[in-house]
């Protein structure tokens, strides 16, 4: 499992890391591994609200489609509608693909530290 | 608790993502992924393991009479080393199981049933067994390979002697070998390609894996799991039972006519066939035109909003390169061309009715 510098990870397997004053949301190296290759991202749309703890998102392989959690709540400032036609992507460069940008954050979940994301997810097998 | 098949160990080894399935832990996918896996099959060569396919013997002076009443094709003018595919109805004409028959010789036939059913039909079977017959479930005695794609008769003729070959689809050699590994081969699949199925002890299909994969490695052969598997014979439109069959779906609403022999004196279901006639829901293929995958049970309505029936199975295809799924909707809207929407947790999806396969290989 990759992780990266300068992000921090939730325990549904979303990445955060600040982009001035907004914060980029994606996912986890873990995570598009587990779900396989994607290729269908259902994303909201500029200026929704999104509201910790719910779906924002869904992401689809071959076989399944997941849900993807807000570790935050605010607005949605931009997408990354590059993945709209090319999803996979995510598969190539977890980090490197950003669903969602968040402004106007009100609340945020604790996030954990690549270490601590490590063990749970370790934890959680 | 999930039974491993034979080749448990080759496909963790192979960094295959194990899940239960049918009561077997059988790989969904390799390191590879379900994409790449597909197109191997479509372009190379795939090699699957099956073993969790059930095996039943059809033995004695009315096995042939059994098939008959038991299942709705016609195996009166088979010869020896033929398979013929059937669906297995119940009274009321829903299907009960789709399987394969082989006839070895008179008198002696292999079925080969779906794992999540072979309990069920095994009993179905006893149950309306008469004369003199034995139906034995072998299912324990063997695995199964599923070796398939344009390359893989080319694959396995390198190490097969031409006799074990079968002459032609849906053929089988019963005392065949492969590299001296005694098996059936038998020309049949559920891919849409070319390739054979390899009925082999379980004591020795580890080393028939190996060997195959090795013989194969220049052809681009790689093993393939479940998730190809499906999205491979939904690409073919072969219907899978449990989505596209089911207890309460006739075969002829699945389209399955073909193997479904009215004329024949008289099989388990046919009264309730005949009565109902014509089928008033069919089997189509929907190609998505919207944005987004279509899955199953998903209501799928007409133009004015009014539900039609609903989808039975659905993905995003790696080789078509679009979305399709398959659906039992009222027969006035089967017509290809017919447009549709389709729910989707929510959203709608629009989809156009198309004719079947979605996929055909070119011979």
């Amino acid at each position: 499992m990759k992780l990266e510098q300068g992000v921090l990870y939730s325990k549904s397997h979303e990445w955060v890391k600040e982009d001035g004053d907004c914060l980029l949301i994606g996912l986890t190296d873990y995570a598009q591994s587990e779900l396989g290759d994607l290729v269908f991202v259902n994303l909201p749309e500029q200026g929704d609200e999104i509201a910790l703890g719910e779906a924002f998102a869904d992401v689809e392989s071959v076989k399944a489609v997941s849900d993807v959690y807000a570790p935050v709540s605010g607005i949605v400032a931009e997408i990354n509608e590059e993945l709209l036609d090319a999803p996979e992507q995510i598969n190539e460069s977890p980090y490197g693909s950003w669903l969602i940008k968040v402004k106007d954050v009100s609340e945020k979940e604790e996030l954990l530290s690549g270490e601590e994301y490590e063990a749970f997810v370790e934890s959680e097998q | 608790m999930e039974q491993k098949t034979p080749l448990y160990d080759a496909h963790v080894k192979a960094g295959g993502k194990m899940v239960p399935f049918a009561g077997f832990v059988l790989p969904i996918q390799y390191e590879t992924g379900v994409i790449k896996e597909h197109m191997a099959v479509r372009t190379q060569a795939g090699l699957f393991d099956v073993s969790h396919m059930g095996e039943v013997l059809c033995e004695g002076k009315d096995a042939l009479a059994n098939l008959q009443k038991l299942l709705t094709n016609d195996f009166t003018n088979m010869k020896d080393g033929q398979a013929r595919y059937s669906p297995m109805c119940n009274e009321e004409g829903g299907t009960v199981d789709d399987l394969i028959v082989y006839k070895k010789c008179d008198d002696h036939y292999l079925i080969v049933v779906n794992a999540s059913n072979r309990e069920k039909d095994y009993a179905w079977m006893r149950k309306h067994q008469f004369g003199e017959v034995i139906f034995t479930d072998v299912s324990d005695h063997y695995a199964q390979l599923a070796l398939q794609g344009p390359g893989a008769m080319e694959i396995l003729r390198r190490i097969t002697p031409e006799e074990s070959i079968p002459a032609k689809y849906y053929h089988a050699v019963f005392d065949g070998e492969v590299d001296g590994i005694p098996c059936i081969v038998s020309k049949t699949g559920y891919t849409g390609e070319d390739g054979v199925e390899l009925y082999v002890r379980s004591a020795d299909a580890e080393r028939l894996w190996n060997l195959l994969l090795e013989t194969g490695r220049e052809e681009g052969l790689i093993p393939c799991g479940l998730g190809a598997r499906d999205t491979l014979r939904m690409e073919a439109a072969m219907p899978l039972y449990g989505q596209e069959m089911t207890d309460e779906i006739t075969p002829l609403e699945t389209g399955l006519g073909f193997a479904v022999k009215m004329a024949k004196d008289d099989f388990v279901g046919k009264e309730a066939l005949e009565k109902a006639g014509e089928p008033s829901r069919n089997r189509v293929g929907l190609k998505v035109v919207g944005r987004g995958i279509i899955r199953e049970h998903q209501a799928l309505s007409a133009a004015d909003g009014k539900v039609i029936g609903e989808t039975t199975s659905g993905t995003h295809c790696p080789f078509l390169g679009y979305p399709i799924a398959m659906g039992l909707v009222e027969a006035q809207y089967a017509e290809a061309g017919t447009k549709l929407t389709a729910e989707v947790r929510g959203r709608k999806i629009e989809a156009e009715v198309v004719a079947l396969p979605f996929y055909k290989r070119r011979k």
